[in-house]
């Protein structure tokens, strides 16, 4: 299904994509058909500079469970985070 | 019998008299042929989208899949153009329609049209086929499973899409409806309302829902794909525009 849910998150960071590395502005997050993976639904997150055209764009597409890891990895991982570096 | 075709990006105008691109297919025999555009899904205007543009070719028509997304990201490959545009909310449907509506302008206006246009459009295009044949006077209208024609988007969603089930009484030709009966949107129940709607407005409509099959079953390239409802799909898809569109 097109299920037309899509988060949008401002980000700060880099990004390297197809022309090398970026600044990052924007992420739009949703559970929708992939353009690559073998699963009909995916996680997929594109981390866009829109001010620097579509193509400033890196793309993934996960499986939901992988998606679930990679959230709490993520949190994990700046739970771990020494003090004082965040 | 000569069946030499040719396929090639063109520049039409568009919404707002804005040029856009297009993919064109047609066969290069002197007509008269019916003509088709083709409205993308959302993952966009994509090598699968054209593949099909050509099929309408190989069947005699002159098709014209518009790029939606091109205003936003020319030039951009189709799986950036789409997310672009997701990020910015969708195509708004007054765009649609004025899209649309240029390239069936454009196709009547070829040498080789018989002035008949129809429409079709799969998954958000689905929704787009109906929206246009409400919008605009076309001959024969085709919905491969469009979301929210009946049902409203969940709250907080930023695309800029509606329920437009209250356009029934609106359509301007027979509508051709194909569905799965596993998809969720839409799901079996909104497929029936969109046939009661349209049966209280007196219009012409035909649906065929598929079992074992869910939403995007012609996308050949995906896991979604079910060959027997996609070729039983495209039979319905030929003898429906055999009738309104052919000639």
């Amino acid at each position: 299904m097109c299920t037309y849910l899509t988060e949008n998150v401002d980000v700060e960071g880099s990004g390297k994509g197809t022309a090398g590395w970026f600044a990052l502005s924007q992420a739009t997050v949703y559970f929708d058909h992939p353009q690559h993976a073998q699963a009909e639904h995916t996680l997929n997150i594109d981390f866009l500079n829109p001010q620097d055209g579509p193509a400033a764009r890196v793309a993934v597409e996960l499986t939901a469970q992988s998606a679930r890891a990679l959230a709490a990895a993520i949190e994990s991982a700046l739970a771990a985070a020494p003090p004082g570096l965040i | 019998m000569y069946d030499a075709m040719m396929a090639e990006t063109i520049r039409f105008t568009g919404h707002g008299g804005d040029l856009i691109e297009g993919y064109l297919a047609r066969p290069l025999g002197p007509g008269p042929s019916g003509g088709v555009v083709v409205i993308h899904h959302m993952p966009g205007y994509d090598a699968e989208t054209k593949e099909i543009t050509r099929t309408f070719a190989v069947h005699g028509y002159l098709a014209l899949c518009p790029n939606l997304y091109y205003r936003e990201a020319p030039g951009a490959s189709p799986d950036d153009a789409a997310a672009a545009v997701r990020a910015q909310g969708g195509v708004p449907d007054e765009q649609l329609v004025g899209d649309v509506g240029g390239a069936a302008a454009c196709l009547r206006a070829m040498p080789a049209s018989n002035g008949k246009v129809g429409v079709i459009g799969y998954c958000s295009g689905g929704r787009q086929s109906f929206l246009a044949a409400a919008s605009l006077p076309l001959d024969a209208a085709v919905d491969c499973y469009g979301a929210f024609v009946v049902g409203t988007p969940p709250e907080g969603v930023p695309l800029k899409v509606g329920p437009i089930v209250h356009l029934a009484s609106d359509l301007s030709c027979p509508l051709l409806g194909l569905f799965g009966d596993d998809d969720q949107h839409p799901s079996p129940e909104q497929v029936a309302e969109l046939d009661k709607a349209l049966t209280e407005a007196g219009k012409e409509h035909e649906f065929h829902s598929y079992a074992g099959a869910g939403h995007a079953f012609f996308a050949v390239n995906r896991p979604a794909y079910r060959p027997e409802a996609a070729m039983d799909g495209w039979a319905k898809i030929w003898d429906f525009y055999g009738r309104y569109l052919a000639g």
